[in-house]
């Protein structure tokens, strides 16, 4: 079913998402904030640009943006799945422990903070063109994935994975020219490595129109931290 | 190798009543009671203690005492022991200094220069054994005035409250900080009492979903645990900003006490460190905070009060009056005395500000902005009594937070030591055959005595002002007079000095 959001408040949106089928198209979408947050059994195609904290506390949902969206994306995400066709800005998939998010173009500041996984939920963010500055700081688990396609090799901004205690980053390419925390080493994706990359990218290329052997035609770098407990030696008890 | 500096405790053995039974040394998790094989004597180790004073109240006999050491080194008023005692131990380990409970150090603290008023001859006062006295509060966003429909009728639609029997709830404590049958004895006592516990931030135990009705479910900057149904399970979101004995950083439980069902609330694999970073990443701002706030209330479909806690920092009453804008229905403030399970010392010790002093500022701000009903005000950071709930009340509070007395009534010696996991109360500490020791049952108990004393108290200071419920003692400084106090203090807490 469609629905027309245009001059729609956020509460009313979501009110209206509650009540509607479980596969919507909303349209004339502009700047709405919190758009499904919380929700589990929808599938949302958004026709526009949504507004910030898009698919909070997301759990189990799908949701497509035929566009851009704006910052916060998937804040602490539970579950479900994110596909934006276009960028993303800042804070993307902060804290998310669950779920995909799938970003055709570039990713604003501070992409994937303190993603965290247990057990099954591993969450996972793939980037298409490059990340921004502070990519993946405190990262505790779950995978990010930079793909630098179409950024004339750029791949990440400045300082990513600092405070990096768990989880991986992939770079698609040479070691990007950053500087990474000294507790983060960067090693060359093996063949383990590249059979989960491949995994991902499959149903990422179908999505956007890529060929997937093209993508995974080239090296790719991958972050981790040495430990799971980078600051235990700092403190000493008083 | 040479031992930096005479142990802090001495333990002290009545050598004609020690009875060998051993007790002391399967009670004390920091090893410091061995028994002499040959001899059949106790010997102890007292670089190890910690005094907690486990030894001595379980000893069959009354043969231990735990002393403060009279070694010290030469006096001197600006290197004091303590003072000298940190230089060592950072000189040898290169470490950030950690500790833990609230601010042990002088500062004043002004619930005990403030005095309560009494009704003589002028004003009745009430005897709350034979008059309803009304301890009941409600937390959240007050409408500022009657509305009515077309008929007269008062439109009643209240924004969600909390309703508490009276005006104290357990502050947040996490599940991995303190032990399961900790956390067990406050969700039981709080839904007995009818009031609300904590989560802290490190989730909330599949066995304690059902005291959700009495449960304030906490989202901190390392959202663990933090998922649909942990939030639809609580009463109420807080949304943690800060925290009183640690302003401004951000919290940290090494890995070794990540194990078994801490893991599994928290959600994070054992063994691996749960960092919450310093801020909250996608929250730079009041306009960012109140992003957070609204993604929370869409979550929860409006159905639960939003609190914001901060610590209690300069310029509070600005922080307050943003936050009051922010669409938060709750905004607590946690003073520089609060408790934590572990805190760097120079941090607990020197940042912050007196809660006393950040209450009065904020409720004034807040009344002179017209923006007090927009939000209730809760406040903790080392509330020890009835009488510090009375002042608080009475300095604009509509609820006291409390941890560190509850933690007493579980049976914390405040040892100060939480930090090492081996709390032989089994309060701190995730070890099965210490936590073991905290009855959850007896637990529970001692809180709901503790509550009812205090509930009976409050009900006695008010009465003797001649005040029926804390509704009616919000704000009222008049009952309230400092003393000692320079003019500025009084100017900042609102209050007139004793004699005027």
């Amino acid at each position: 079913m469609m629905i027309d959001v245009t001059g729609l408040e956020f509460n009313e949106i979501n009110q209206k998402l509650r009540e509607s089928d479980n596969k919507v198209i909303l349209q004339g979408c502009l700047g709405q904030r919190f758009i499904a947050s919380g929700m589990k059994d929808k599938n949302i195609a958004i026709d526009g640009i949504p507004g910030n904290a898009l698919g909070a506390y997301l759990n189990g949902a799908s949701i497509t943006v035929n566009g851009n969206a704006q910052d916060a994306v998937g804040d602490t995400m539970n579950d479900g799945k994110i596909i934006i066709h276009g960028d993303i800005g800042d804070a993307a998939g902060y804290a998310m422990r669950g779920g995909k998010i799938y970003i055709k173009g570039n990713a604003g500041y501070r992409a994937g903070i303190h993603m965290k996984e247990y057990q099954d939920k591993v969450p996972i963010m793939i980037i298409g063109g490059s990340a921004g500055s502070f990519l993946g700081e405190y990262q505790a688990g779950g995978v990010i994935v930079v793909l630098g396609l179409n950024t004339n090799g750029k791949l990440v901004s400045n300082f990513p994975c600092t405070g990096m205690h768990g989880g991986k980053v992939y770079f698609r390419g040479e070691p990007p020219k950053s500087v990474f925390p000294k507790n983060v080493c960067l090693k060359l994706a093996t063949q383990e490595d590249m059979k989960y990359i491949e995994k991902q990218i499959v149903e990422y290329a179908e999505i956007f129109g890529y060929n997937k052997d093209e993508i995974l035609n080239a090296p790719f770098t991958v972050a981790t931290p040495d430990s799971n407990n980078p600051y235990k030696q700092m403190y000493v008890a008083n | 190798m040479a031992l930096l500096f005479y142990p802090e405790f001495e333990v002290v053995r009545n050598e004609n009543r020690c009875i060998a039974c051993r007790v002391c040394e399967r009670q004390c998790a920091n090893e410091v009671h061995t028994i002499d094989s040959e001899s059949g004597l106790m010997l102890s180790d007292e670089t190890k203690c910690v005094n907690c004073q486990r030894c001595v109240s379980l000893c069959p006999t009354r043969a231990l005492k735990i002393v403060k050491s009279d070694c010290t080194f030469r006096e001197n008023a600006n290197w004091q022991d303590d003072t000298i005692k940190e230089i060592y131990k950072q000189a040898h380990s290169g470490g950030v200094l950690l500790s833990s409970m609230g601010n042990p150090k002088p500062f004043p603290v002004y619930w005990d220069k403030i005095l309560i008023n009494a009704s003589q001859v002028t004003n009745p006062s009430i005897d709350p054994l034979r008059e309803p006295m009304e301890t009941k509060v409600f937390l959240g966003k007050k409408p500022s005035r009657i509305e009515r429909d077309e008929k007269g009728n008062i439109k009643f639609k209240l924004p969600p409250q909390l309703e508490l029997s009276m005006p104290v709830m357990f502050s947040a404590m996490s599940y991995g900080s303190i032990s399961y049958n900790a956390h067990k004895s406050l969700a039981t006592a709080a839904e007995e009492l009818g009031i609300y516990y904590n989560t802290g931030e490190g989730g909330l135990h599949e066995d304690f979903y059902v005291y959700g009705e009495n449960t304030i479910v906490q989202v901190a900057s390392g959202r663990f645990g933090v998922h649909e149904g942990y939030l639809k399970a609580g009463a109420a979101v807080e949304i943690k900003m800060g925290q009183g004995a640690k302003p401004g950083i951000g919290g940290h439980l090494p890995g070794t006490k990540i194990v078994g069902d801490v893991s599994r609330t928290r959600m994070i694999p054992e063994g691996s460190d749960a960092i919450s970073p310093a801020p909250h990443h996608d929250i730079y701002s009041i306009e960012d905070l109140r992003q957070l706030v609204y993604s929370l209330k869409e979550a929860t479909e409006y159905k639960k009060p939003i609190i914001v806690k901060v610590a209690a920092v300069h310029n509070i009453a600005a922080i307050a009056s943003g936050i009051a804008r922010s669409g938060a229905d709750i905004i607590a403030i946690d003073g520089f005395r609060g408790g934590t399970g572990a805190a760097p010392t120079r941090i607990r010790d020197n940042v912050g500000i007196p809660v006393e002093l950040a209450l009065a500022a904020v409720d004034k701000r807040l009344r002179d902005e017209g923006i007090r009903n927009n939000v209730s005000l809760v406040v903790g950071g080392s509330i020890r009594s009835a009488s510090d709930v009375v002042k608080a009340v009475a300095l604009g509070a509509d609820a006291c937070y409390v941890a560190t007395a509850a933690l007493l009534a579980l049976g914390c010696h405040l040892c100060r030591t939480c930090q090492t996991g081996k709390c032989n109360w089994g309060i701190a500490t995730q070890r099965e055959e210490l936590v073991k020791r905290l009855n959850p049952e007896i637990g529970k108990e001692h809180l709901v005595n503790l509550m009812v004393a205090w509930r009976h108290e409050i009900k006695e200071l008010m009465g003797g002002m001649g005040i029926n419920s804390v509704e009616v003692l919000r704000g009222n400084r008049l009952m309230l007079r400092g003393i000692g106090l320079t003019e500025k203090e009084l100017e900042i807490l609102g209050i007139s000095h004793a004699g005027e």
